[in-house]
């Protein structure tokens, strides 16, 4: 059986059991943020889609859905990034190589690629958002030649807050992507950009309809990063987000990331311009 | 045989042999109010009854059901229930079997629950029709669930001396086959029920000033209406609403450890969308703020999302979410001045 049947099977037979994974590696990014290099029992790949979810357990402590940061093309493991924002990811934060943490998933529905092939593509990383957007972006690196021109815009409050710094270092330096960084606040040593976000969007040079606009970030930020791709005559259909919600299942049974009737854990995280158009007042990512 | 027929004498006979086949649980008196409990005798139950506090949905979907058995060190997990038990419900109303119909559409739409599921297939329900309207609170009439529409084992109706029994399954069958005292039903019998029938269409009387689709029509205008704003204002956020609904499935999970920190169980336990904290993100960020939109939210959850998603409306019109208001917010009364409101 290849892996996706493995972990179809599990989740049929018990969807609310955790499989056992293995941290391989872990290592702090930032003050408040670490990476985990997980690898699962039986080293089954995850078999993931860019974008997707896993839920996070630790007995005793809880469960928590985390966006899955590596590509399906990293094989043998995958890895998640994790602010320490509670009790479960302040005990996560305690953890080390070697520490079993129990694994569901991967859930949801992730970045369209079959859609974005061929296309160029842009992408809007705030703050956390660069973690579900670096599954994208790896993929895409590994993949390079199936799409057009790629953009990648970051931004984070101050340098320090920045994640990936090696991998950020790499993008800069490559030529087959464009890269561009701002700091809501530098500091003496920060040479580059500052402002907000969306002070870099105008600046990009784009063919709106063969283009796909990738925004991930808090909530504030989509509304006005969704106005300037709009700006840009960027489709509804083609201006992607993934939004954060509070999930206890990843069932799409336990109520808690319902937007109106939808179940963001099955139908999305991730979603287009389109369909977020048509959300009433449940959805705070919706441009004004 | 598809209606079977049982005298009245002999009911107490046929509650023994029930109670012999399966854990049965039933309807009996609690002061002033009425209780599903399991039956240690077989006289308390009570079959005149207005919905009980909490509707039977704390057997299917108990409020706090193990999940999981863990270990922590080392990393261990299996499955906390291994066997189901037997159970009946008995005297269940109709609007109840509607909230159960309702269940199962939620709990069998994929990826299905195991958990539900499993406990679902042990148990074997047996309705009574309500003759008599309980109270100014319900609306099971405008819900159209006034009157048996399936999803029962066997359906009780009383004509007076006798019971006349709806056989709906083949669980309900083997309930009352090979019994001396249940026979097939008489065309006297079956007349004497389109009677009772006949009888009950002068007492029900839709509760809502609008027919169901308008009803909706008018959910699919009224996001915006004032109307959520009085009652958000009245609301406490205590929760009662959803705790009686028989169609609310919202839940937590959450882990408890033995005392040696080390062992312990997985539970998934009831959680309402009232509560403030429901849909925060541990960033902070609250998605629905408000006592106004979450009661919203409860409303859209019975009249306009499910009836999107599944055809079908999630309230029962069992009245309990009304009953239970501490701050006697009525769903009748909202749902008719949103009508109201959006036919002007």
């Amino acid at each position: 059986m290849i892996d996706r049947e493995i972990l179809l099977e599990k989740m049929k037979t018990s969807p609310y059991k955790p499989m056992r994974g293995r941290i391989i590696h872990a290592e702090m990014l930032t003050e408040k943020e670490k990476i985990f290099r997980i690898e699962l029992e039986d080293k089954i790949n995850l078999a993931h889609e860019p974008g997707q979810f896993v839920m996070v357990s630790i007995f005793g402590f809880g469960e928590a859905p985390i966006s899955v940061c590596s590509s399906p093309s990293d094989k043998g493991y995958f890895e998640i990034t994790v602010r320490n924002s509670g009790v479960l990811t302040d005990k996560l934060h305690k953890l080390g190589k070697g520490d079993i943490v129990g694994i569901r998933g991967p859930f949801g529905k992730g970045f369209p690629i079959d859609n974005m092939f061929g296309y160029d593509i842009i992408i809007v990383a705030g703050g956390l958002g660069i973690v579900p957007l670096r599954s994208l972006i790896r993929y895409i690196m590994f993949h390079r030649n199936d799409f057009g021109n790629v953009q990648i815009l970051l931004g984070c409050k101050t340098p320090k807050d920045l994640l990936f710094k090696d991998e950020t270092k790499e993008w800069m330096r490559r030529a087959e992507i464009k890269f561009s960084c701002t700091v809501d606040r530098g500091d003496p040593d920060w040479k580059g950009h500052v402002g907000l976000i969306t002070t870099l969007i105008p600046d990009v040079d784009i063919n709106p309809v063969r283009t796909y606009g990738v925004v991930v970030g808090p909530p504030i930020m989509y509304k006005f990063v969704i106005v300037k791709l709009l700006e840009k005559k960027i489709p509804d259909h083609q201006i992607i987000v993934s939004l954060e919600r509070r999930m206890k299942c990843g069932l799409g049974k336990c109520g808690h990331c319902q937007i109106e009737g939808m179940y963001v854990c099955q139908s999305g995280p991730v979603f287009n311009y389109a369909q977020l158009k048509n959300f009433k007042g449940e959805c705070h990512e919706k441009a004004i | 045989m598809k209606y079977a027929s049982l005298n009245k004498t002999n009911l107490h006979e046929w509650l023994e042999h029930l109670k012999k086949k399966a854990k049965l649980y039933a309807p009996r008196r609690k002061e002033n109010l009425f209780v599903f409990r399991p039956v240690k005798n077989v006289n308390d139950i009570c079959l005149e009854y207005i919905p009980t506090i909490l509707p039977p949905k704390k057997y299917y979907f108990p409020q706090k059901e193990k999940l999981l058995k863990f270990k922590i060190e080392p990393f261990k997990t299996a499955k906390a229930i291994d066997k189901f038990e037997e159970f009946i419900l008995f005297a269940v109303h109709t609007c109840d079997i509607a909230g159960i119909q309702c269940m199962d559409i939620v709990f069998r739409d994929g990826p299905e629950d195991p958990n539900y599921l499993n406990r679902k297939d042990k148990m074997a329900i047996i309705g009574i029709e309500c003759l008599k309207y309980c109270d100014k609170y319900a609306n099971c009439t405008s819900m159209g669930n006034h009157v048996p529409r399936g999803g029962y084992d066997l359906m009780m109706i009383d004509i007076g001396e006798q019971f006349i029994i709806h056989i709906n399954s083949e669980k309900g069958e083997n309930l009352v086959k090979e019994l001396s005292y249940i026979k097939e039903a008489t065309e006297k019998e079956m007349d004497e029920l389109e009677q009772v029938r006949e009888e009950k269409k002068k007492v029900f009387k839709e509760e809502f000033c609008a027919h169901l689709p308008k009803v909706y029509a008018a959910f699919d205008k009224s996001f915006n209406s004032e109307a959520w704003k009085k009652v958000g204002k009245k609301c406490v956020g205590c929760g009662n609403c959803t705790a009686v609904c028989p169609t609310c499935y919202c839940f937590d999970v959450a882990d408890e450890t033995d005392l040696d920190l080390n062992n312990g169980i997985r539970y998934r336990i009831w959680n309402s969308c009232q509560m403030d904290d429901f849909a925060k993100v541990a960033g902070g960020e609250d998605f629905r703020k408000g006592r106004e939109s979450r009661q919203r939210h409860r409303y859209y959850r019975k009249f306009k999302y499910p009836v999107d998603k599944f055809s079908r409306y999630f309230c029962t019109g069992c009245g309990r979410c009304s009953r239970a208001c501490m701050a006697d917010i009525s769903l009748i009364d909202t749902v008719n001045e949103l009508c109201s409101e959006a036919i002007l």
